[in-house]
């Protein structure tokens, strides 16, 4: 990355996250010259030497603009999203776990103890002496310290100020190419920053809405897993056929790319427009497919779906009302 | 006496941390190398049900969700009892060729290939891919981005996305592809096998060609005499996606092969109270410290390791090199660390053939790509080869296929400690009664990081061998007295 002065600055960077996020930033290919020729790249671990003192002797707001991803899991991924909310005029919460929390966000189900519990524990771990990692150890050649991990996972906005969010897991490469398109119509004053708060590189609708696939009156006697299933018609709608597909609640945006894959959609672009709580959504779709007016019958159906926390709250629990379940809250 | 403390990144950054503590003489006593992050996969997916897992597991790692993608399904096969159709099998096996294409291609021409075209002596701000490409020409860079383009592409047809693919479930696959997309994707692949044989040819000019560079690679600095492991066919040839695990000793003997499900025989993984990632060993063999030989569970889990492990390629072209390196490196089995980057290009050509191999197959395009699975699910362990080591899923699940324990052996993770030594090796000969080479250290340091072609994104979000570090050197009161940094 060429760095010219006088350039807007432009960031990004990752906390608690697989990379998947700035793989889809590389899969832009060509579009990347178009970063580099409207911003000065300033800090993008991924992408070029970065300094940390850099950023932290920056003018506060001297960051035009930081695509943040990853969670906040521990101690570091805090103190970088207090550091880049200082030094940045717009924060953008870059993919999911930023947004609310992704997969990660699922250990919130269980205590901070219970997952160190599991993880120094399994079958091939050789552990007599049931050892834990210490945040600082002492060896016999002097201390050495590990981040804090929390108790449980947070995303962007529930520990800094966001001003714009940008779903998907990852998000989609031409959604990307387009957001930054928009930034530098609005840097060369052609365009007008979206509202403050606005969800960004997404539509408003579901993901229903790009679905090609038929829908016709949806009456389901039975919720099917997608293993148990001989011949799913590739032309009908998947709720329809009893696939739980999550395409009624999630937000529009990556072209409905798994449920023309044959798989159903599992909500990785978070609640659409006017969602407040994802699964309360999503938990209405499903009732409102569900053929039977007997209660007993109704519950037999709904014992169809095997995983209810994860169905309907797979990558948005730590970003909803509950946040976290019992376990973890209580080791906070 | 000074206290030498390397430490790779700043705590705040915390993407991974190395110290270094010297003795009274001032030679190097031991050093640790900390990996800063946990999520907890192992105890969240329980709950959840087996056939999700190809899709939970590829969040683990953005960079190679193919992998954690065909572990889990192959896992979650193995826990309904259900073999898939041969089109399903040969489906999933072409999209992983195509996967490693994409990977060895990103890694040796961004990220490995600088140190060696640009050389390892040049400055950290010419040693990234522009610095190739202004060196070798904007062609090659072309080349480089249609290979990554065209891998994309193949595992967007079979996979659905281009990150995080969704189709594989128990049994098989959501879905099939058509005779166009078969055309296709052979025409991409017999590209990228000419392309394999381009860039082993520039490694063959670059590296080969140059007596410093070839000093390098067979200088001791980098070489551990560990034992191997990969996976390997029923005729003991290398295979990504299914097989048993070689296992062979520093001396080249195969000491035995193991089946997905017997894997708690011989691996097996050490806690250490300094860091959050655990420590991989040979169960048989035992955990004696960080050290070489026979008698250490120390195993690496590399492209090279592949190659010592399997007794020959199963594709003609690759088999040629495969015949090459050895002759040229002295016999089997090889232990300098550099050559992991030959291996890495051997194995790219090996994938380019097995993808056009499989895309030519008359039987990928059948319709009968899923089995319905009949047994109840019970429990059943996943292997593929990802490109930085051998990846083990293992799941029990209830009678309704819902999980109710998950184990996971991590790519990287097998070796991490190796990766240690090397670290400790490289700062033992840099550091000699207390003097330090500074600007040799990193740069050593992030050389045998290289090699390994690391990614600890889980744990230390830097991607594949742009290892930040930086490296604090104490007095003997623990005061700093100089700072190098890089990345970071």
């Amino acid at each position: 990355m060429s760095s010219t002065n006088g350039k807007p600055k432009f960031a990004m960077y990752w906390a608690a996250s697989c990379g998947g996020c700035e793989i889809a930033v590389l899969n832009i290919h060509e579009k990347i010259l178009d970063v580099d020729a409207n911003f000065e790249v300033v800090f993008w671990p991924v992408a070029m030497d970065a300094k940390y003192k850099d950023v932290e002797a920056m003018p506060d707001k001297s960051i035009l603009l930081t695509l943040f991803n990853g969670g906040i899991r521990n101690r570091e991924n805090e103190e970088m999203a207090h550091l880049l909310r200082q030094k940045s005029q717009i924060l953008v919460a870059f993919g999911s776990c930023a947004c609310e929390g992704c997969i990660p966000g699922l250990a919130n189900l269980s205590s901070k103890e219970d997952l160190f519990d599991t993880v120094y524990a399994t079958v091939s771990t050789e552990n007599k002496d049931n050892i834990r990692p210490q945040f600082t150890y002492q060896v016999p050649e002097g201390d050495l310290h590990i981040p804090e991990f929390y108790p449980f996972l947070r995303t962007l906005d529930q520990v800094v100020p966001v001003d714009y969010y940008m779903p998907g897991c990852p998000p989609e490469s031409h959604q990307i190419a387009a957001v930054i398109d928009l930034v530098i119509k609005v840097i060369k004053g052609e365009a007008a920053l979206p509202e403050n708060g606005a969800t960004i590189g997404a539509n408003a609708s579901t993901v229903c809405d790009d679905c090609p696939r038929q829908r016709n009156i949806k009456k389901i006697t039975a919720f099917r897993r997608i293993q148990d299933v001989n011949n799913l018609d590739p032309e009908i709608c998947l709720l329809e056929q009893g696939i739980p597909c999550n395409g009624p609640a999630t937000r529009q945006g990556c072209g409905a790319l798994c449920p023309q894959a044959g798989a159903q959609c599992i909500g990785c672009y978070g609640p659409a427009d006017g969602v407040i709580d994802y699964g309360a959504r999503l938990i209405a779709a499903f009732a409102s497919v569900i053929d039977s007016n007997d209660p007993e019958e109704i519950d037999r159906i709904i014992d169809g779906i095997p995983d209810l926390a994860g169905q309907f709250y797979r990558f948005n629990l730590a970003g909803s009302l509950l946040g976290a379940a019992k376990p973890a809250w209580n080791g906070n | 006496m000074q206290r030498i403390s390397i430490d790779p990144i700043t705590r705040l950054e915390g993407h991974g941390k190395i110290e270094i503590f010297l003795d009274e003489e001032g030679e190097v006593a031991n050093t640790y190398f900390q990996i800063p992050e946990l999520r907890g996969f192992e105890r969240f997916c329980v709950g959840r049900p087996v056939e999700e897992m190809p899709l939970l597991t590829n969040r683990i790692c953005g960079v190679c969700p193919e992998a954690h993608h065909m572990a889990a399904a192959k896992a979650a096969d193995a826990v309904y009892k259900v073999d898939p159709p041969p089109a399903a099998k040969k489906l999933r096996e072409l999209l992983y060729s195509a996967f490693y294409v994409t990977d060895h291609t990103t890694h040796f021409y961004a990220l490995a290939g600088p140190d060696f075209i640009m050389g390892p002596e040049a400055p950290v701000a010419e040693r990234n891919i522009l610095g190739v490409i202004h060196k070798v020409g904007l062609e090659i860079g072309g080349k480089v981005i249609q290979a990554r383009k065209f891998g994309h592409n193949v595992i967007e047809i079979i996979g659905g996305r281009k990150v995080h693919p969704c189709t594989s479930i128990p049994g098989g696959l959501t879905k099939g592809i058509t005779e166009e997309q078969r055309r296709e994707i052979e025409e991409m692949g017999r590209w990228a096998i000419e392309f394999a044989e381009f860039s082993l040819q520039l490694f063959d000019d670059i590296v080969l060609g140059n007596q410093e560079y070839v000093d390098l690679v067979l200088g001791d600095i980098y070489t551990h005499e560990t034992y191997s492991i990969g996976l390997v066919d029923d005729h003991n040839k290398v295979n990504f996606y299914d097989g048993n695990v070689s296992v062979v000793a520093p001396d080249g003997e195969r000491i035995g092969k193991y089946a997905p499900h017997e894997y708690t025989e011989w691996i097996a993984e050490r806690v250490e109270p300094w860091t959050y990632l655990k420590f991989p060993y040979l169960k048989k063999v035992g955990w004696k410290g960080f050290v070489d030989g026979k008698d250490s569970g120390v195993y690496m889990a590399t492209p090279l390791s592949r190659l010592n492990a399997a007794d020959s390629m199963a594709t003609p072209r690759s088999q040629e090199h495969y015949e090459k390196f050895y002759d040229t490196l002295g016999g089997k089995p090889v232990h300098q660390r550099l050559a992991i980057h030959w291996a890495r290009l051997i194995e790219l050509l090996y994938a380019a053939e097995r993808w056009v191999e499989l895309a030519a197959d008359p039987e990928i395009t059948s319709p009968n790509f899923h089995t319905v699975p009949t047994e109840t699910p019970t429990e059943g362990v996943g292997i593929v080869e990802a490109p930085r080591g051998t990846l083990t899923h293992h799941y029990w699940t209830d009678e309704r296929g819902i999980l109710t324990r998950v184990n996971l052996v991590v790519g990287t993770t097998n070796n991490y400690a190796p990766i240690s030594m090397s670290i400790k090796k490289a700062a033992e000969q840099l550091i000699t009664k207390g003097s330090v080479v500074s600007e040799g250290l990193l740069n050593k340091i992030e050389m045998a990081f290289r090699a390994y072609d690391p990614c600890f994104g889980c744990a230390t979000h830097s991607l594949p061998g742009r290892m930040p570090l930086k490296v604090t050197i104490r007095d003997v009161n623990g005061r700093p007295i100089d700072v190098l940094s890089q990345y970071c």
